[in-house]
């Protein structure tokens, strides 16, 4: 467990998520290196996005969908045996149980419903743990489009459960042989297939990477995390506003929807990488995907393969905002091992009777540590989001235990 | 900016005479540190009657390249293969006699920082650089470190590109503009894709430079055709195929000699 880097308080100017500044910029950040043909493409999309989130319409629709279909809002859950044995008030956002079971509904809802109003036929996505690909198969299957998922060999073969339910749902899902197999090879090759179906397809990226408008666009639609959860703790919460908010981080995606409804405040945030895939604490500058941000990169520039037991968060990179929040001090990061998650995540399920996504139990593995550990004072009042359920992950967790 | 001691504009200016002198421009691709003797590739594409080279340097995360050159990056990688290596055997050959042309991804030049990558590309003796994720909006600051160092950075313009934009693009493109003739991704072809005429003739209408038109161009007759629109072709993974298949110097150079005499043929072009 590490840190890099140490709190600035006041909340610096910029540092508060709201819109990027010109060209994608969070910070240095960010942008759109797009091929060419993907230009255009991007910029289609910034320009319906744009559209749409200032249309109430397609807001109210996107909400209906998030609560009929989504089950939204999601409860926030205080962990009251394991936070008497922290010594801290632990409070769970519970995206574990969303429909198809993690928060990358709220994204690609958002994704398929602006798709379909951009007359898009088909979505295009990318997939580590096979979340993001069920819950893109899944508004597929809702909004009536067609879906093609990405997801490299390895990851099929650790989450099987997931492939099952994409074919299940409808969608193609299509092997990727190249380089580690993982979330990485994925990403590139559905980039490479967008760049021959932008006619007809949208590509639904599943977390905050990718060219401008993207890491922006997922972001706003994984907000309603941290607004719901604001309000939440307002009502809940003795103080009002937690002293932390921990999120795990792969691209960033849901960590991001969480801090955005806490920049505004003193709460200090704190996102959770694995140890082996720790773009944000261990990254350098560089490009990857579209997107100028921090990537795991050897002596000549080569990008590095990522290793974690969590396919979700098995990425050599960060979302660019990310990257900008942590350069600013606004938020640390901090990584931990497969096993420290394996263990909170056993646990959290003895505790309190829920089994965590291995992704999930990354951020809880902070918190004990911290907690154990003198990092977070006793009494610290903690929101850590609980991104997905276990389901997926009990084959891996089978061997281990 | 540019430095006039460096002879920027070389590129442009040796593709610019040869073009009116009415010769069909050919510029085959090869994946730096693919073999060995990788180097001897690029004296056999000189004797093929190559107008200029470029030459490879492979990157982990090969976005806009299709299974052939993302099979030759991995294993000039696995080689061992790295900007530095693949520019120290450059400079240790003698002049093949036409302008290299590097292409890689941005993150190669990011890496080594703009500046210094320029000046070793120079020092190795390459005329041009060719980023495919760097996009005109994007490339400023490249484009002027690149100048300073005598380095044209030569812009791709896309069948979906808008006509400002590719005003723009044209406007900006050192060395040539190179036209990606399809909507995909790097890779052999049956045929020549439609778009590619018409990308060259909106080309046409902005700018006077070179225009070589590339993706997917694999054999004589395509490029018989190619040149009908373009000033010119480039062949990378029809090169790379049949490298990765074992084909030496000797077989590359009798394969890039039928693109050569295919685009001697072809003389009827609306110029
Ligand atoms: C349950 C779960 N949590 C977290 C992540 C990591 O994604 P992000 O960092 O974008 O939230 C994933 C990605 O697959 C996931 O499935």
């Amino acid at each position: 467990m590490r840190d890099v880097s140490t709190w600035r308080e006041p909340v610096p100017p910029d540092g508060t998520m709201g819109e990027p500044r010109a060209r994608g910029r969070f910070g240095e950040y960010g942008g759109r290196y797009a091929p060419e043909s993907l230009v255009e493409a991007c910029r289609e999309v910034d320009e319906a996005f744009r559209d749409a989130w200032a249309d109430p319409g397609f807001r109210g629709a996107l909400a209906r969908l998030l609560a009929v279909h989504a089950g939204r809002p999601t409860p926030l859950t205080p962990a009251r045996r394991l936070s008497e044995a922290l010594g801290v008030q632990l409070y769970l956002k519970r995206e574990d149980l969303t429909h198809t079971g993690s928060h990358k509904i709220n994204n690609v809802m958002g994704q398929a419903l602006l798709a379909t109003r951009m007359g898009r036929r088909r979505l295009i996505a990318e997939t580590g743990a096979g979340q993001h690909g069920v819950a893109t198969a899944t508004a597929a299957a809702l909004l009536g489009l067609e879906a093609t998922v990405f997801m490299g060999e390895r990851d099929i073969e650790r989450q099987a459960l997931n492939v099952f339910r994409m074919r299940m749902l409808g969608a193609e899902v299509v092997p990727v042989t190249t380089g580690s197999r993982t979330l990485k090879d994925a990403t590139s090759e559905a980039m490479r297939h967008w760049v021959g179906a932008t006619g007809d397809s949208h590509y639904c990226i599943g977390s905050v990477v990718g060219p401008d408008p993207y890491p922006w666009m997922v972001r706003e639609f994984q907000r309603i995390i941290g607004d719901e959860a604001r309000g939440q703790c307002a009502a809940e919460l003795r103080t009002g506003v937690p002293d932390y908010v921990v999120a795990c981080v792969g691209g960033g995606s849901h960590a991001a929807g969480t801090f955005a409804g806490f920049a505004d405040t003193p709460a200090r945030l704190v996102g959770v990488e694995a140890e082996g895939g720790a773009g944000a604490a261990r990254g350098r500058l560089g490009v990857l995907h579209g997107c100028r941000s921090l990537f795991l990169q050897d002596d000549d520039g080569q990008i590095t393969q990522a290793h974690s037991i969590a396919a979700g968060l098995d990425y050599p990179g960060v979302g660019p905002e990310h990257a900008h929040l942590r350069d600013l001090g606004r938020a640390r990061y901090v990584t931990v091992t497969d096993d420290e998650a394996v263990g909170a995540a056993v646990r959290l399920a003895r505790t309190e009777g829920i089994v965590p996504a291995l992704e999930s139990a990354h951020a809880l593995a902070w918190v004990i540590g911290a907690a154990d550990g003198g990092d977070l004072p006793a009494g610290s009042t903690v929101l850590m989001t609980l991104s997905g359920r276990g389901d997926k992950d009990v084959s891996t967790l089978k061997e281990l235990l | 900016m540019t430095n006039p001691t460096l002879a920027a504009g070389a590129v442009e200016r040796h593709l610019r005479a040869r073009r009116d002198t009415g010769r069909g421009l050919l510029m085959p691709y090869v994946t730096g540190g693919i073999t060995p003797g990788w180097t001897d590739y690029l004296r056999a594409f000189a004797a093929a009657g190559a107008d200029a080279i470029e030459v490879g340097l492979p990157f982990s995360d090969p976005t806009l390249d299709g299974v052939t050159i993302q099979q030759a990056g991995e294993t000039a990688l696995a080689r061992g293969a790295s900007t530095r290596r693949i520019l120290a055997d450059l400079s240790g050959m003698p002049d093949v006699g036409v302008p290299l042309v590097a292409s890689t991804y941005y993150n190669l030049v990011l890496h080594d920082g703009h500046e210094a990558f320029c000046a070793a590309l120079r020092r190795a003796g390459v005329g041009g650089l060719i980023v495919p994720d760097l996009p005109v909006h994007e490339a400023d600051e490249l484009t002027d470190v690149a100048a300073d160092a005598g380095i044209e950075l030569v812009l791709l313009a896309s069948p979906a590109t808008p006509q400002p934009r590719l005003a723009e693009i044209s406007c900006r493109s050192r060395g040539f503009v190179y036209a990606v003739s399809l909507m995909g991704t790097t890779g052999e072809r049956a045929a020549l894709a439609v778009s590619a005429a018409e990308l060259t003739e909106r080309i046409r209408r902005v700018t006077d430079q070179p225009v070589l038109l590339g993706f997917g161009i694999s054999t004589p007759d395509q490029a018989r055709e190619a040149r009908r629109h373009a000033d010119g072709v480039v062949v990378g993974a029809a090169v790379m195929r049949r490298v990765l298949d074992g084909a030496g110097p000797d077989d590359l150079r009798a394969f890039l000699a039928t693109l050569r005499q295919a685009l001697d043929q072809e003389c009827d072009r609306p110029r």
